[in-house]
C-alpha cells in the first residue's frame, strides 16, 4: 500500500519546526507503526538526510518509551494500543499520516518526535513511592491485602509512564498519570503511612512542572493506552481533600 | 601453552591460547548453607559516616542496577546512575511477563531453600557455580517480602494471601506473579525506591546518558566514560567502584526479544579493558514467539509458553506446501512433537522444541511469510472445552497475538517460531560479584553467574533483584573498606586516554560516510549468528561465521553511512556505535562455540547428542566455565577455565522422561 506520512521535523529545541512531506511506495500491511519509520529512515540515511528522531525501545507495548501523535490521536487510532502496537494494516491505501510529537508546555520537545518527560519522573521522586529500605520489609504474609483492593491497586500500576494522557488533554493535565500512582499507593495498606504525605506532594510537584489543571474532559482515558479508569482521578480529588483537610504534612 | 584453532577457510588463524585456571577466592569453604553468613561476617565494613565519601558509578537502571542504586543510596553511598533510556523506569526487566521464583513454601508443597537451589543447578544442566546458586535461593525469599513491603501488586487470593504458580522444569508452586506483567510491576517497584533516593540527594541519575568506556586506573575501576545523548556531550566520571548492570547481549542477533536498543557495549569495553568473558555460546531460545512478517521486521515478541498446554503444534506433512491451514485435511498434516515426543507431546523442554521447529523449517515444511513458522493449532481445544473457555485461560494472549498478525486465533492456528529471549552469559564475577579488575562488579543478566547454560523460567527477575537489594550491597562494601584509594582524577593519563578512544571511535563512524546503514550490518551479523551460532551449531558452520565476521567488520567500517554530527541527539550515532561492538563480540560468541564441543542447556552442538537427540554433555573434558581474556580485536582471546566443583548435587544426565 502507498501512503503520504507529514511528519514534523525539527531539529532542536530551540529550533522552529515543521510539517514535512514523506511518500512512502512500498508499506506492507503487517509492518508495525514504526518499522515503517524504520525503512523511512533507512532511505533517508542513504539520500544523505537526517533520518526522523523518536523514541522507542521495547516494542512490546510496555516500556513507555514510543509515543507520537497520529492523525490527531495520542498513539493513533487504535483504542488500548501504544505506537509500537499499531500496525500498518489499520490505515488504508493512499492515506496521508500525520505524525507530531506529544504537545505540551511540561514536555519540551527535544528534536522531532522525541520529547523531555522528565516531568513524570520528578513527580515520582516528590513521593510516588512507598519508603522501605532494603531489608527492613516485615514477612510478606503479615498483612493480608483484599483480593479487590489488590486488583485496584494492579490496575492503576499498569501505568507506563508514556504521557500519552498529557498530550490527549486539552489542559496538559497529568492528573491520569498522577491519579494512578496515588491510587496504586494510597488503596494498599502498606500505602497508609505515607497516605496524605504522599498524594499533597505529588499534587505540588505536579503544579511546579507547569501541567495544567482538569476539567474532566476524558481525553486522557480515551488515549490511555492501558485503560487507567477516570474513577482514578475522583479518587486523587477525594484524597487529596481529604490529606488537605487532617493536617498531616 | 596454546591451542591454536587454525581456521581453514580464513586466511589468518583464529584461535585462542589456553592461560592460568582461575579460581573464585571469594567464596568461603565449608558447609553451604552457611556460606553466605559466613562471607557477610567476615566482611570488612564501611562506617556510616565515612559511606558518602564514596562515589559508586552503577551503569543500567533494570531490576539489578535500580535496586542496586536505591540499596546503596539508602546506606549513605553517594551513587551516580547512568541509563540510556529517557527514564530509568523504561528498563527491558518490565517487559519480563511471567514471574519470580522463591524458596517461601507458602504451599506446603515440599519446596525449600535446597530445592530452589538443585532446580537451578540442575536447570542450568551443571554448568553454574554451586555456592553462587545456593545464595539466590536463600535470598529469595527476602525478595518477597521486600517487594511486597514496597507496594508490588503481585496476584492474591481471596483470602489475602499471595497466589503462586508453577513454571517450567519444577514441580512445587514456587513462582510469585503479577498477571503478565511481573516484570513491569517488580521494576517500578524498584525505579520508586530508586526515586525516593534521586530526591533525597543520594543518587545523581543521568538519564539518556550512554556507557562508552571503562576508566582503569592502577589495575582498578575508577570510572567511566559517557555520552549525553542529547546533547553529544562526552564526559568522564570518576568513581571508587562501578557497578555494570547493562544486561544481555541477546541483541547481537538483530532479532530478539530484547528491547531495540538493550546492547552489549557496556560489557564489552569492560571486556576490552581486563575483565574476562565467560560463556558467551550459552544463548536461551525461546519457542513461542510470534514469526517475522518480513525483511521490515524489527524485533520479536514472546508469547507465553503457557499456550503449549493446549495448542497443538503442526506442520504440513508435505514441503512447499502453500494452501491455508483449513484446507490441509488431518492425515496430511505433522503434529510433528507428538510424534517425536509420545510421551512429552507438545510440553517438551524448551530447546527441544525449539530445535524441532527449526528441522521441520528447514525440510521447507515451515508455514507462513518465508517458511518461517510452525503452527499452534487451538482447534481441537475450542472443540474440547468451548471458545468461552479458551478465552478465558488465553484471552490476553489471543489479543496480543490479533493486534500484531492481523489473524483471529480462534479461527486461524497461531503461527509461531523460536526466538533470542536471554543470555546467560556474560562478565566472569567471583562470588562477591567481582570482576576480574578490582572495584568492577557486574550484576542481572551482565554476569554470567547463577543460572549456568540454560536459566529456568522465573528466575531471571529473581537473580536481578537477588544481586541489587542483597548480594552487592554487603560485598561491595568490604571492597571499599580494603583498597586503598587513592583519589581519582579526571585529568589522569587512564582517564584521558579512555576519553580521547571513546570520542575517536565515534569520530571514525561518523568520518567514514560510506554507503550502507548502520541497521544493514545489524541485520546481517544477525543472519549469520542466527544460521551458524543460534538453536543448533556445528564445527563447520562456526568455522564460516568466524571466517565472516571479521569480513563484515571489515566492511562495516569501510562502508557505514552514519549522517548528522556527534554534537546533538544522533540516533544512528548511537545504533552504530553498539553494532561496530556487536562486530567484534560476536566474534568471541562463535569461538566460545566452537570451543565447546559439548552439548549444554541452551549450547547444543549437533556433534554432541545422545542417540534420540537430546544435548550430550562431557563432563569430563567441558565441567568449566570458559572465561575470556581480551588480546585486541582479531587477535586469539585467552581462555581462562575456572574448573566446576559438584559437591552438593551430583552430577547426571539431565533426563525428560
Amino acid at each position: 500500500m502507498k501512503v503520504t506520512l507529514r511528519i514534523w521535523r525539527q531539529s532542536g529545541p530551540d529550533e522552529s519546526g515543521k510539517l514535512v512531506d514523506y511518500q512512502m511506495d512500498d508499506v506492507n500491511p503487517d509492518m508495525s507503526f514504526l518499522e515503517m519509520l524504520d525503512v523511512l529512515n533507512e532511505r533517508l540515511i542513504l539520500n544523505g538526510e537526517a533520518p526522523v528522531a523518536f523514541d522507542h525501545d521495547c516494542r512490546e507495548g510496555i516500556c513507555g518509551s514510543c509515543g507520537m501523535v497520529i492523525n490527531g490521536m495520542p498513539h493513533g487510532p487504535q483504542t488500548l494500543t501504544t505506537t509500537c502496537q499499531l500496525h500498518m494494516r489499520t490505515f488504508s491505501d493512499g492515506d496521508v499520516i500525520v505524525v507530531e510529537p506529544w504537545r505540551s508546555a511540561a514536555f519540551p520537545i527535544i528534536k522531532d518526535l522525541v520529547v523531555d518527560r522528565t516531568a513524570f519522573d520528578r513527580i515520582i521522586q516528590s513521593g510516588g513511592y512507598i519508603s522501605v529500605a532494603t531489608g527492613s520489609a516485615p514477612e510478606a504474609h503479615s498483612q493480608l491485602v483484599p483480593k479487590p483492593d489488590a486488583d485496584l491497586a494492579f490496575e492503576n500500576a499498569e501505568c507506563i509512564g508514556c504521557g500519552a494522557c498529557v498530550a490527549a488533554c486539552p489542559n496538559g493535565s497529568s492528573m491520569l498519570f498522577v491519579s494512578a500512582k496515588v491510587s496504586h499507593l494510597n488503596v494498599l495498606p502498606q500505602g497508609q503511612p505515607e497516605r496524605e504525605t504522599r498524594v499533597l506532594r505529588m499534587v505540588e510537584a505536579m503544579d511546579l512542572e507547569g501541567f495544567g489543571g482538569c476539567t474532566n474532559t476524558g481525553e486522557c482515558t480515551n488515549a490511555c493506552p492501558k485503560g487507567i479508569p477516570q474513577a482514578s482521578i475522583a479518587r486523587l480529588n477525594r484524597e487529596y481533600l481529604r490529606a488537605s483537610l487532617s493536617g498531616r504534612r | 601453552m596454546s591451542e591454536i584453532i587454525t581456521n581453514g577457510a580464513g586466511t589468518a588463524p583464529i584461535g585462542y591460547t589456553v592461560g592460568e585456571d582461575l579460581v573464585d577466592r571469594a567464596a568461603p569453604d565449608g558447609p553451604i548453607e552457611t556460606r553466605w553468613t559466613r562471607r557477610k561476617f567476615a566482611a570488612k565494613l564501611v562506617n556510616p559516616a565515612n559511606r558518602r565519601k564514596h562515589r559508586i558509578i552503577v551503569v543500567g537502571t533494570g531490576l539489578a542496577g535500580a535496586s542496586a542504586g536505591a540499596t546503596l543510596g539508602e546506606q549513605g553511598y553517594k551513587v551516580i546512575q547512568f541509563c540510556y533510556q529517557d527514564s530509568p523506569r523504561r528498563a527491558h526487566s518490565i517487559a519480563a511477563q511471567g514471574g519470580i521464583n522463591a524458596a517461601k513454601n507458602y504451599r506446603n508443597d515440599g519446596d525449600s531453600v535446597r530445592r530452589l537451589f538443585y532446580d537451578t543447578i540442575k536447570g542450568g544442566d551443571f554448568r553454574a557455580r554451586e555456592s553462587n546458586v545456593h545464595r539466590l535461593a536463600e535470598v529469595s525469599v527476602q525478595i518477597i517480602d521486600q517487594c511486597v513491603a514496597q507496594g508490588v501488586p503481585f496476584a492474591r487470593e481471596y483470602s489475602g494471601l499471595l497466589d503462586t504458580r508453577s513454571f517450567g522444569g519444577v514441580q512445587v508452586q514456587r513462582t510469585f506473579y503479577a498477571r503478565g506483567q511481573t516484570g513491569q510491576q517488580l521494576l517500578l517497584g524498584a525505579y520508586q525506591a530508586l526515586s525516593r533516593q534521586i530526591d533525597a540527594g543520594n543518587v545523581e541519575m543521568h538519564p539518556r546518558t550512554e556507557m562508552l568506556d571503562l576508566i582503569v586506573i592502577d589495575g582498578r575501576a575508577r570510572g567511566i566514560i559517557a555520552r549525553d545523548l542529547v546533547t553529544g556531550k562526552v564526559s568522564t566520571y570518576m568513581a571508587d567502584a562501578v557497578v555494570l548492570a547493562t544486561g544481555g547481549y541477546g541483541n547481537v542477533f538483530y532479532l530478539s526479544t530484547n528491547a531495540k536498543n538493550s546492547n552489549a557495549s557496556a560489557i564489552w569495553r569492560a571486556c576490552k579493558r581486563g575483565a574476562y568473558m565467560a560463556n558467551p555460546c550459552y544463548t536461551q531460545i525461546h519457542p513461542t514467539c510470534i514469526p517475522r512478517s518480513g525483511d521490515h521486521q524489527s524485533k520479536l515478541t514472546l508469547m507465553s509458553e503457557s499456550l503449549r498446554n493446549d495448542g497443538r503444534i503442526w506442520v504440513p506433512k508435505k514441503a512447499g506446501d502453500t494452501r491455508p491451514p483449513d484446507q490441509i485435511p488431518e492425515h496430511e498434516r505433522d503434529y510433528y512433537l507428538e510424534r517425536i515426543y509420545p510421551s512429552f507431546g507438545n510440553l517438551v523442554p524448551r530447546d527441544i522444541a525449539s530445535r524441532a521447529a527449526k528441522n521441520v523449517c528447514d525440510e521447507g515444511r515451515g508455514v507462513g511469510p518465508g517458511g518461517l513458522g510452525v503452527y499452534l493449532d487451538f482447534a481441537d481445544a475450542i472443540r474440547r472445552m468451548g471458545e468461552d473457555k479458551v478465552r478465558e485461560k488465553y484471552g490476553n494472549l489471543f489479543e496480543m497475538y490479533e493486534r500484531i498478525t492481523g489473524e483471529n486465533p480462534y479461527k486461524v492456528p497461531m503461527r509461531i517460531y523460536p526466538a533470542i529471549h536471554y543470555t546467560m552469559g556474560g562478565l566472569w564475577v567471583d562470588y562477591d560479584l567481582q570482576s576480574t579488575v578490582p572495584g568492577l562488579f557486574v550484576i542481572g543478566e551482565a554476569n554470567f553467574s547463577d543460572h549456568g547454560a540454560n536459566r529456568l523460567g522465573a528466575s531471571a527477575l529473581m537473580q536481578g533483584l537477588a544481586d541489587g537489594y542483597f548480594v552487592l550491597p554487603p560485598v561491595i562494601g568490604n571492597y571499599l573498606a580494603q583498597a586503598k584509594l587513592v583519589p581519582a582524577d579526571v585529568d589522569s593519563p587512564e582517564a584521558r586516554e579512555a576519553y580521547d578512544r571513546s570520542t575517536e571511535r565515534l569520530e571514525r563512524l561518523l568520518a567514514v560516510n560510506g554507503d550502507r546503514t548502520p541497521d544493514s550490518f545489524h541485520r546481517e551479523l544477525g543472519q549469520l549468528l542466527w544460521d551458524y551460532c543460534g538453536m543448533a551449531r556445528n564445527e563447520a558452520g562456526l568455522r564460516k561465521a568466524l571466517a565472516r565476521i571479521p569480513e563484515l567488520r571489515e566492511e562495516f567500517w569501510q562502508r557505514v553511512k552514519v549522517p548528522g554530527t556527534g554534537a546533538e541527539l544522533n540516533q544512528s550515532l548511537e545504533k552504530a556505535n553498539r553494532i561496530s561492538d556487536f562486530l567484534e563480540f560476536a566474534e568471541l560468541l562463535c569461538l566460545d562455540a566452537l570451543h565447546r564441543a559439548e552439548s549444554c542447556g541452551g549450547h547444543f552442538r549437533e556433534e554432541s547428542q545422545t542417540p534420540d537427540g537430546e544435548a550430550l554433555r562431557d563432563d569430563e573434558n567441558f565441567a568449566y566455565a570458559a572465561a575470556w581474556e581480551f588480546t585486541g580485536v582479531g587477535s586469539p582471546p585467552v581462555l581462562h577455565r575456572e574448573q566446576l566443583k559438584f559437591e552438593e548435587v551430583h552430577l547426571a544426565q539431565r533426563s525428560y522422561a
